[in-house]
């Protein structure tokens, strides 16, 4: 790294101050005026959205494993699923996830 | 829980939002503490470290800029791709609106600086499931929520920078962030419309995954919006 220890509180300071105001921006300028329905049902969607799209990549091609599917790491992800949808609890959810995880990797392991 | 046997509403939501964010805690240790070993070997100094995960709190593109800081990058370009990790937040940002619109500036700005995935995801989740809410209570949840989280995030860098040394590989700890995360939305998915969004959200992530700094998760989130509000349109009208 050569960055000049300026440059680097540069850095520090712009990224932290842009965060800030891509989190402030709608909620900060917005506040309490209506937003057209379309927007509002537009943003109904936004966890569905953006998080599967977030994680798939991380599913399909773990870089744990230099990118290659790792059945152990799928079937944990098909279980976080398919526990969350049914108990409609995040709890559960990432508790049969993590234990199916490490269950996988083990009998992965002593095959 | 019902409203008439809580005395203090705003409270016994600070404290549901505590219980809620306390398993990320999972989470926030091993990523934090890994934030700071990384940090420390790029060569940034205590306080540079503890400067980027106070001042920027965002865990992705915290290890973006130093990844890019280490292999020299320009300054304009490690700015870029940062803030591009991050812009899905502006979306997070604009769907916490109908909630906390509502509530003071000074309130607004505090949730702004602690919106990250998990304290959104969660906070949404509740706000979703309970509509009558007042606006004070959704505050006070979502600050319950980044509770457990927050302080964690930063004490747990301080720790990494001390100690230096990275988290044996075995524990497998790149997959909690996958499984936390669905782990969250998998409760969300309660209509057609809602598994129609994710599945083109997967479908159109993978498609451009080799678009720089999370570039093509933008793009799959406004289709997935796009086609979660069509699905749902669809199905109100067949059943009009």
């Amino acid at each position: 790294m050569t960055y000049s220890t300026g440059q680097i509180w540069l850095i520090i300071a712009v990224l932290g101050a842009g965060t800030f105001l891509i989190r402030f921006s709608f909620l900060g300028l917005i506040g309490d005026r209506p937003m057209p329905p379309l927007v509002l049902k537009l943003l109904r969607f936004t966890p569905v959205a953006v998080l599967p799209g977030m994680v798939a990549p991380l599913v399909l091609w773990p870089a744990a494993t230099g990118g290659v599917p790792d059945p152990a790491r799928m079937i944990a992800a098909i279980v976080t699923v398919a526990v969350g949808i049914r108990t409609r609890s995040a709890i559960w959810g990432i508790a049969a996830g993590i234990g199916t995880l490490y269950l996988a990797l083990w009998v992965f392991a002593i095959r | 829980m019902t409203s008439s046997t809580v005395k203090s509403p705003a409270t016994s939501a600070y404290w549901a939002g505590l219980r809620d964010g306390s398993p990320f805690v999972l989470m926030a240790v091993p990523f934090a503490t890994l934030f700071g070993v990384v940090a420390t070997d790029a060569g940034l100094t205590v306080a540079q470290a503890m400067g980027f995960t106070v001042l920027v709190i965002a865990g992705a593109a915290q290890f973006a800029a130093v990844q890019m800081m280490m292999e020299d990058a320009g300054i304009a370009f490690v700015l870029l791709a940062a803030l591009a990790v991050n812009l899905r937040m502006a979306m997070y940002s604009a769907s916490l609106v109908p909630y906390l619109g509502a509530a003071p500036l000074w309130q607004r700005a505090l949730v702004a600086y602690l919106n990250f995935d998990q304290t959104y995801i969660t906070s949404v989740a509740r706000y979703e499931a309970r509509p009558d809410m007042r606006v004070q209570d959704r505050v006070a949840y979502f600050l319950g929520v980044a509770t457990p989280i927050t302080p964690l995030w930063f004490i747990m860098t301080l720790v990494g920078i001390m100690v230096g040394s990275a988290i044996p590989e075995a524990w497998a700890l790149d997959f909690i962030v996958p499984i936390m995360f669905l782990a969250m939305v998998s409760p969300m998915l309660k209509s057609l419309a809602h598994v129609a969004a994710a599945a083109v959200s997967v479908s159109v992530a993978l498609a451009l995954v080799d678009l720089p700094s999370g570039t093509g998760l933008l793009v799959a989130a406004a289709a997935a919006m796009v086609t979660g509000a069509i699905v749902e349109t669809w199905i109100e009208r067949r059943k009009a």
